[in-house]
């Protein structure tokens, strides 16, 4: 666990908030007067996990700068739907430049920053970069990872939801294996991605020995907004990863967007951790333990590894995965278990 | 406005984009029916009265207990809390300790002299009731909260019917008893002790009453013809239980033979166990089908009370019995072997029931008697307008509980009754099954088991044999409970709702949707831990 849990019954800090809790022990999303610095009216899908996990993290980042904050955003769904012109969603200073330079742009902003501030003319303004897996992990990649070497005062957040979603789910390198998408092997005996070598940019933005990093999912809110603030306490590149289920590109229920995250957690499919200068600190524990089908059936993106012949040697290799992951990140409580 | 190079439209908020036009189903804040309250005799609002222990505020809590029934130190102790059976958290992992709440509220209460709420206007109308027993007060406490003038008419020297003449000590101590008896008729209720009513109709005249309210109960202990030596000794168990309340104990000796399986037979086993006898219970069925408690058989076993299961009384003779072995049918029917046994016996207490004396309704018209019990409709009340009854005298499951239900259910449709009108009770909500909750949210956390006296104690004396809860675990207890159904306020539906279309209104005030935004994407039901909202078809 990232952060003090309140041993609270009946809801302790699972839920959002709780009419029981002290107000300093209140999420940030609990609050009535919280930023909403994604607002109403965006054009993202019904029950968008993205959506949901841009407002989390930036209105966490606007509390925790006491709103002295700017972000640049990549390309992608969370910038579509968003501003569609002369129209936007965002209650905070917000630009949007191209599709692979978002970690630039932040990092010219944070110059410019600096030298406002030293003129006299600006107080401490933070700087957020912001996109999706594409523009991060695949578009993005080079200018990142210049911002990680340099170790720019930025926090780059990543939005993964494992493709190309609003231009009609293609594949990009944060496509899980086996995962079906319009770009990936339609038929034949192994459809879905290939099994590859992986690309876990958690695990890159690590070896940059940056300050720090860590992974979140919208389901452990409590989580996701301590790190955030974390986050901020750096100076220097920090970056977070979180993992935003798409109810379009998933072929999942609109209702099942919180579900489907703590379930990827909970089979051990997306290791949630942070790390501090290349090493891991500290990660989040399985609570309850579950196989990876659990999370893998109610998505059709899945939906071949369960048809009239299971794909049970596809998932023993999954599960595989998720057993890589808890043993590599530690997930499992030994102590609780 | 002037605008930069090739930009010809101001900048405009997503506000204008009115999403919810999108919408083909919407969320919909409910109130769901408890199970507990669901199953509560005496109809209390479980959950609602949670909510306010949960915060601490026990007083609320407290108050808002009594509005649907005035004794929780009195049921924290006796009601056999059929709400915890049908507790959701039973499927998470233990019941919420409803029961030790209540209790701990009823004693808290008690303690801190909590007063309840006194009546503001006067009706000016007179009622009579009959039998001061948790059905007859708990009658006498709702009337007089409507505002009526009550009397209450007790044949006995207390207050308190079965719950004094029935149910021993160990597990009502009197004090608890006296003190919340004495809040009812702090309330302004009267009651005339040792007052027994031969005709009803008599005393409705005598005294001018616009309605009368039975409750006897049944204190006649049913008798069987047992063949039996001129000395031998046979009394009936309430008579017994009766008679530990005075001076004069009863004298049954050292062997006692309790006949009968029900919870009145392990009641004066126990009793006579802490007397110093050796009590052994004689029942003609097995452990499965007797109509006790397990828990309770399960306490008297501990203390040391034998049980004969599968056997008859035949023969009483001065110092012994003689049963006869039983078997069961194919239907589950006990039936003679034509094996006998003796057993020595210095007393045997017949527990097989109670009758009610219905001497004080002879000549009353339109009244009906059915299996020596009292007909009443719907609304409570007999054959004969303006006479309610319930209580052990009507067709029923006779516990305290009920009991004290009818009292309130009664009080309701006296009150309409004399006001010339109808008493509706308002709908019921839907259910709120488990199937509707989301238990990720709820913490992990284990029943608070309650502390038993030491079984050394429990087999000399009549003290207390269950303890109670204090403050800390109480809280924690209280805590447990799902809220099933009902909106607890944690914010989860504020927070999950990516399109920021739920409106938090503060404490106290729950929330409420944004149709112009709110999508229907669900999130907040599939959510929402206590499965307060539901969703529901737009009219497109």
């Amino acid at each position: 666990m990232s952060f003090q849990p309140v041993k609270f019954y009946q809801t302790g800090t699972f839920t959002v908030g709780n009419r029981l809790l002290e107000p300093d022990q209140r999420s940030v999303q609990a609050n009535m007067e919280r930023t909403n610095s994604l607002n109403s009216g965006h054009r993202a899908c019904q029950g968008c996990g993205e959506a949901l996990g841009a407002r989390y993290a930036i209105d966490a980042a606007m509390h925790a700068t006491n709103k002295q904050l700017i972000a640049a955003n990549a390309t992608g769904c969370l910038e579509v739907f968003s501003t569609p012109y002369p129209e936007t969603s965002w209650q905070i200073p917000w630009i949007h430049s191209l599709f692979g330079n978002a970690a630039a742009v932040a990092t010219g902003i944070a110059a410019a920053m600096k030298v406002k501030r030293k003129k006299g003319l600006v107080g401490d303004v933070r700087v957020v970069a912001q996109g999706g897996d594409g523009g991060t992990t695949d578009i993005g990649f080079g200018c990142l990872s210049g911002m990680f070497e340099r170790n720019d005062d930025v926090l780059y957040i990543c939005y993964d939801n494992g493709g190309y979603m609003n231009t009609g789910v293609q594949r990009s390198s944060a496509t899980p294996p086996a995962a079906r998408t319009a770009t990936t092997m339609p038929v034949g005996p192994e459809p879905g991605n290939p099994f590859g070598q992986g690309k876990f940019v958690p695990a890159i933005a690590m070896a940059h020995e940056i300050p720090y990093v860590a992974t979140a999912t919208v389901a452990d809110l409590r989580d996701l907004e301590h790190k955030v603030k974390k986050a901020m306490t750096f100076r220097g590149a920090r970056y977070i990863h979180i993992l935003v289920p798409c109810p379009l590109g998933w072929g999942a229920a609109s209702r099942d967007t919180m579900k489907l995250s703590r379930l990827a957690k909970e089979t051990g499919l997306f290791p949630v951790f942070e790390a501090q200068y290349g090493e891991i600190t500290n990660s989040t524990k399985i609570r309850r333990l579950l196989p990876v089908e659990e999370y893998l059936r109610p998505q059709k993106r899945y939906a071949h590894l369960f048809g009239k012949t299971p794909a049970v040697e596809t998932i023993a290799r999954l599960q595989a995965l998720a057993d890589k992951n808890i043993r590599r990140y530690a997930l499992l409580d030994k102590e609780a278990n | 406005m002037n605008k930069p190079f090739a930009i010809t439209l101001n900048p405009g908020s997503s506000l204008a984009n009115r999403t919810g036009s999108w919408r083909t189903e919407r969320p919909v804040y409910v109130d769901r029916l408890p199970p507990c309250n669901n199953q509560c005799p005496a109809g209390e609002d479980i959950q609602g009265w949670l909510f306010h222990a949960e915060s601490g505020n026990y007083e609320k809590a407290w108050q808002h207990l009594t509005k649907d029934n005035p004794f929780p130190a009195i049921m924290g102790r006796v009601c056999y809390h059929t709400c915890e059976g049908a507790c959701n958290r039973a499927k998470l992992d233990e019941a919420v300790g409803i029961n030790s709440v209540e209790r701990f509220l009823g004693d808290e209460a008690i303690k801190r002299g909590w007063k309840l709420v006194v009546p503001t206007a006067e009706t000016g109308k007179h009622i009579l009731i009959v039998g001061a027993g948790p059905s007859g007060m708990s009658a006498a406490y709702h009337l007089r909260r409507l505002g009526h003038r009550v009397t209450v008419y007790e044949a006995g020297p207390m207050l308190g019917g079965m719950m004094r003449f029935g149910i021993p000590k160990y597990r009502l101590p009197r004090d608890v008893l006296d003190a919340e008896m004495q809040r009812v008729i702090d309330l302004g209720v009267e009651v005339k002790l040792n007052a027994k009513v031969d005709n009803i109709l008599e005393t409705m005249q005598t005294g001018k009453f616009d309605a009368a309210f039975l409750a006897v109960g049944a204190h006649i202990g049913k008798r069987a013809t047992i063949p039996a030596g001129a000395v031998s000794k046979i009394v009936d168990a309430v008579s017994v239980l009766r008679s530990m309340e005075h001076e004069d104990k009863p004298m049954l000796g050292r062997r006692v033979v309790v006949y009968g399986g029900g919870n009145t037979a392990i009641d004066v086993a126990r009793t006579a166990k802490r007397m110093g006898a050796e009590p052994i219970i004689v029942y003609r069925r097995t452990r499965d089908k007797m109509p006790a408690h397990d828990f309770e058989v399960e306490e008297a076993l501990q203390e040391g009370v034998m049980i004969k299961w599968l056997s008859t009384i035949k023969h009483a003779g001065d110092s012994s019995i003689t049963v006869e072995k039983m078997e069961l049918d194919a239907n589950g029917f006990p039936q003679p072997t034509g094996e006998f046994e003796t057993l020595e016996a210095d007393s045997v207490v017949l527990a097989l029931g109670q009758d009610v004396d219905l001497g004080l309704l002879n000549g009353v018209p339109g009244l009906e008697v059915t299996d020596g019990v009292v007909k009443v409709d719907a609304n409570m009340m007999t054959g004969h307008a303006g006479i309610f009854a319930g209580g052990d005298m009507v067709p029923t499951e006779r516990n305290i509980t009920v009991a004290v239900g009818h009292g309130k259910k009664a009080a309701r449709h006296i009150d309409a009754w004399l006001k010339g009108e109808k008493y509706e009770a308002p709908a019921k909500h839907q259910l709120a099954t488990f199937e509707r909750l989301n238990t990720w949210y709820y913490s992990d956390a284990p029943k608070t088991v309650r502390p038993m006296l030491d079984v050394i104690r429990r087999q000399s004396t009549f003290e207390e044999v269950q303890g109670g809860l204090d403050e800390t675990n109480a809280l924690f207890e209280a805590r447990r409970c799902l809220s099933c159904g009902n909106c607890f306020e944690c914010d989860n539906c504020y927070g999950v709702c990516p399109d920021n279309a739920v409106i938090k209104l503060g404490p106290g005030k729950r929330f409420e949707f944004n149709y112009d935004y709110c999508k229907g994407c669900g999130l907040c039901v599939a959510e929402c831990p206590c499965g307060a909202i539901n969703m529901e078809p737009e009219n497109i």
